[in-house]
């Protein structure tokens, strides 16, 4: 198990390693700093004060390693426009981010698992074949069109629910969460179905193919002999069996919503890490677009880490053998 | 007791059935596939031939009219013109508008995909062919860029790069080369450890004749499969990138850039600017994705009897 | 407990399966009964619908599958009547199933402890945890598992085949039922393991009156082990009666193939007997008796089903042609 672990954390610093390269190839050589940082009526010796100001007349390597260096200090620049360090900005914005993608998961969850287990035991019913059908849908929908629909609908024409910002929000071991105010769970509502719609979709297709598989193995079969309640059956035998595969996949999936959140952000204002890098974008605030690729990155790694790990606890089979080899 | 059965007379003994034919009777099973190809010819068209099809030139601005501004499905132009989808805030027929959008979004899709596709295809099949480290590296390559969404991908190349449609066709290549690679590894491989591979290479044909003669077509219906579905989701992905301001330019109005420009009118109730154009793009996602799976259902041996 | 009156008496039971290509008469017209403490062995090839007999007694026919036909008397009780509530609570309390394949029959992902103490609990919620427990840990005792206690903590994973069984049969054994049905419960098992668990489950069945159907296509594993025979060709069983009679003079030329084609110590420099032909597909049986285009005395007699005779005592027979003749193995 240890070793598995030390394996796996191997693997992900090389990816982050190699990440770290191209994000500052990309940013430094492909993309020219000069050029950003710069307005187009400067002087030539402007230009030049600039480019000696951030190390750029150096050698590419030289440059790579103060880009590294400081990156492990935590440094990586001013952002321009806000004139903080730009992985303060960042890091400030991710709880609101981490408490939308975390919402949208646990809706995907809450919505998904009962509908596709549905379908899956009763394959043949016409509400079956509608929550497939929306399934489908659901895969389609452009999710930032969605969203705009549900701010048409729900805060426009009906006006039940607000459409931008995090409302309300209250410390929570020192970050700040807007899921326990009642004012904050309004704001959270649209933007987290908006987020989890296509993973809605994607649990229902999971928990559904997850039960078609399982109904008819021999163990569910042994358990109705055992005379043991349905809900036991459904609840008990068969759950367990179709969580591994859906929680690997959401927790992979994590990373998508995280992703994804740059979009849900946009249309719905939320104050979070997406919302931040397309206005960076926008305004060519070079150090947070930097900062922001590299901590996206490093939480990529980590999620795709922890699932790798909770896989094999989740699964006594891949634990055991893991152990062994 | 005679053991000789008839032979199982033939449905109908006049026609051959080559297997485009039978592919096509296939397809046609499913009435909402058939139905989905319909709608989705009918918008290729309506998109080659945009110029011809639309009431107006949305971008001649001798013909638009800030004095048609906002108005709702129905209205009449000045000059007794029916809007049907209304204008948008500039006074632009949102019909016309919604045609050249179309244009924009299923040229930057079809073009990111065959690059996709032709790039994807090419590593593919040099990792299955030649195996060993080569196969490793580049596999080991796919499944980190996998790891990643798409989406975020895209971000990260149009944020270095910038917009225009060069640049979004570019960062959408990038970020999917890696499906089709895979597809393409792994149907090649099955046919490559396949003993008449064996036998070619013994005949010392080149390696283009072995990849391109044998392995390759056997590649083509999973490749097929993956470049609708893939498709589906560059566009998707472009108007997506657009919306949010770092996908194409002002000057190259797309079905996402059309859906951005309703945005700020939505909250005075406006609804169709941004509606409509919604519409129209996931009628054509969804009418890509049914045809999709029905060539998925089509395709695959295993289906088949 | 019940006076005389058998535990399980199956009446002309039918069990059809609804495919796409027809309807295959899986069990067509099953009759059989047993008593308490009698072990019956149900005797057929792959296909002959003899699995489908247990499942459907239990009400365990999926989809396509259906019971059309008949009467299934548990202690008087028509199973095929009874409500899902009422028949859930005889499943796995009065009687049990122990399945072929004991790699498939425990849910990898629960702990043998968690998978026992539900099948007590299920049935009588009034028992504590810490009881069902201890039922638990006799169980696995009872079908000789080594530290039950720890191997209660255990996955099913981390037994072997043999052992997996034996915690199959437990589960079964939990609720002290009347009635048992094991489908091949050894056929999966090495010879030794097999003779084990024949052995005990002899014993239980003497020692607690336990009724057993056991059902199999190895007729060495019944000859010592059962009371009675069914032989069960294409849906029907075509021969029945006590083990010994149909042993020593079968009369189906199905049952004779069957016997003949099992090794013996007096055919040993023979060739053993081979029934020609194949089984044929449920969904296009031959007109009139399934058997005839594969029997040596098939003719134009064998073109009507043949109804159920008693050629000798306390013999059910479904044959135009009854082997009178005494011993003879091959036909």
């Amino acid at each position: 198990m240890t070793v598995f672990i030390i394996r796996r954390i191997l693997q992900s610093l090389a990816v982050v390693m190699v990440m770290s390269f191209i994000v500052f190839g990309g940013v430094n050589i492909v993309g020219d700093p000069v050029e950003m940082m710069v307005s187009d009526e400067a002087t030539q010796e402007e230009r030049e004060k600039v480019i000696r100001s951030m190390g750029l007349d150096k050698p590419w390597y030289v440059q790579y390693g103060r880009f590294v260096a400081g990156a492990l200090e935590g440094n990586l620049g001013k952002s321009f426009v806000y004139g903080e360090p730009a992985l303060e900005i960042i890091v400030h914005r991710i709880p609101a981010t981490f408490e939308l993608a975390l919402a949208a998961l646990l809706l995907a969850i809450v919505i998904g698992i009962p509908l596709g287990v549905y379908a899956g035991l009763k394959p043949d019913t016409v509400a079956s074949k509608s929550i497939m059908a929306g399934s489908i849908l659901g895969f389609s929908l452009p999710t930032f069109w969605v969203g705009l629909m549900f701010i048409m609908v729900f805060a426009v024409i009906l006006g039940w629910l607000p459409s931008t910002g995090r409302g309300d929000t209250v410390p929570l071991l020192g970050i700040d969460v807007s899921f326990l105010t009642l004012d904050g769970l309004a704001h959270l509502f649209l933007p987290a179905l908006n987020l989890a719609l296509f993973k809605i979709s994607l649990v229902i297709r999971l928990a559904r193919a997850g039960t078609r598989e399982v109904v008819h193995q021999d163990y569910i079969k042994f358990a109705r002999a055992k005379g043991l309640r349905n809900s036991r059956i459904v609840l008990v035998h068969l759950m367990k069996n179709i969580m591994i595969p859906v929680v690997t996949v959401l927790g992979l999936e994590f990373g998508g919503l995280i992703a994804f959140s740059v979009v849900t952000e946009t249309v719905f204002a939320w104050p979070g890490m997406g919302k931040l890098i397309i206005d960076s974008i926008q305004s060519l605030d070079r150090p947070v677009i930097v900062a922001y690729l590299m901590i996206i990155v490093l939480i990529f790694v980590i999620i795709n880490l922890v699932v790798d790990v909770l896989y094999s606890i989740l699964d006594p089979r891949v634990r055991l053998s893991e152990m062994k080899s | 007791m005679s053991d000789a059965a008839a032979p199982p007379a033939p449905a109908d003994a006049g026609k051959v059935e080559t297997p485009f034919r039978r592919f096509c009777r296939d397809y046609a099973d499913s009435r909402i596939a058939t139905a989905a190809l319909a709608v989705l010819v009918a918008i290729i068209l309506l998109a080659l031939f945009a110029p011809w099809v639309a009431p107006t030139d949305p971008y001649d601005l001798a013909s638009v009219s800030i004095l048609d501004g906002k108005l709702k499905p129905g209205s009449q132009s000045m000059d007794g013109l029916t809007y049907w989808l209304g204008t948008d805030g500039a006074g632009r027929d949102l019909v016309s508008a919604i045609i050249y959008g179309l244009r924009i979004s299923l040229g930057v899709g079809v073009m990111s995909g065959v690059f996709a596709l032709c790039i994807g295809t090419a590593v593919g099949l040099a990792a299955a062919y030649f195996g060993g480290r080569v196969d490793a590296f580049i596999m080991r390559v796919v499944d980190i860029q996998l790891s990643f969404p798409a989406i975020l991908i895209a971000l990260i190349l149009l944020a270095i790069l910038g917009k225009g449609v060069d640049k979004i066709t570019i960062a959408l290549v990038i970020a999917q080369w890696a499906y089709y690679a895979r597809t393409v590894r792994g149907s090649a491989l099955v046919e490559r450890n396949k003993e008449y591979i064996e036998a070619a290479q013994c005949l010392a044909l080149g390696h283009n004749r072995i990849v391109f003669r044998h392995l390759f077509p056997n590649c083509l219906p999973p490749l097929i499969v993956v470049g609708t579905i893939q498709t589906a989701h560059a566009i998707s992905l472009e108007a997506t990138l657009s919306f949010l301001g770092v996908g194409l330019p002002i000057s190259e109005p797309s079905l996402g850039l059309l859906i951005s420009n309703g945005f700020d009118f939505m909250l005075s109730g406006l609804y169709w600017i941004s509606f409509f154009p919604g519409v129209a793009l996931l009628v054509t996602i969804v009418a890509i994705n049914l045809v999709g799976d029905q060539l998925r259902d089509v395709l695959n041996p295993r289906l088949q009897k | 407990m019940n006076n005389g009156a058998p535990t399980l008496q199956v009446d002309n039971l039918e069990t059809h399966f609804f495919t796409k290509d027809g309807v295959a008469k899986a069990v067509d017209g099953v009759s059989f009964s047993v008593n308490r403490g009698e072990i019956m062995g149900l005797v057929g090839e792959s296909g002959s619908g003899k699995s489908v007999t247990g499942f459907s007694i239990l009400g365990l026919v999926d989809p396509p599958g259906r019971v059309v036909g008949g009467r299934v008397l548990f202690q008087g009780t028509d199973l095929l009547t009874l409500d899902p509530e009422g028949l859930r609570q005889l499943r796995g309390n009065r009687i049990a199933m122990i399945f072929q394949d004991p790699m498939m029959t425990l849910n990898p992902v629960l702990r043998v402890d968690t998978q026992m103490i539900e099948t007590v609990r299920a049935h009588d919620a009034s028992v504590s945890e810490d009881a069902a427990r201890a039922r638990a840990r006799d169980a696995l005792g009872q079908v000789g598992i080594p530290s039950p206690d720890e191997r209660l903590k255990a996955y099913p994973h981390q037994f072997s085949g043999g052992m997996r069984q034996r915690v199959a049969i437990a589960i079964a054994l939990l609720n002290k039922p009347d009635l048992i049905i094991a489908d091949e419960p050894t056929t999966a098992l090495d010879v030794t393991i097999q003779g084990q668990i024949l052995y005990e489950a002899q014993k239980l069945c003497r020692e607690t009156g336990t009724a057993l159907i056991w059902i199999t296509h190895d007729l060495a594993v019944i000859a010592g082990l059962a009371d009675q025979i069914s032989v069960m060709y294409a849906g029907r069983i075509v021969e029945q009666g006590m083990l010994d009679e149909v042993l020593d003079r079968p009369a189906h030329p199905y049952t004779r193939g069957l016997l003949g084609s099992v090794p013996g110590h007096n055919t040993r420099g023979k060739r053993l007997y081979q029934i020609p032909g194949m089984t044929p597909s449920l969904l296009n049986l031959p007109r009139g008796c399934a058997f005839k285009d594969r029997c040596p005395h098939g003719d134009g007699a064998c073109d009507v089903a043949p109804e159920i005779t008693n050629p000798l005592p306390g013999r059910a027979l479904r044959c135009a042609h009854p082997q009178l003749d005494a011993g003879g193995r091959a036909p």
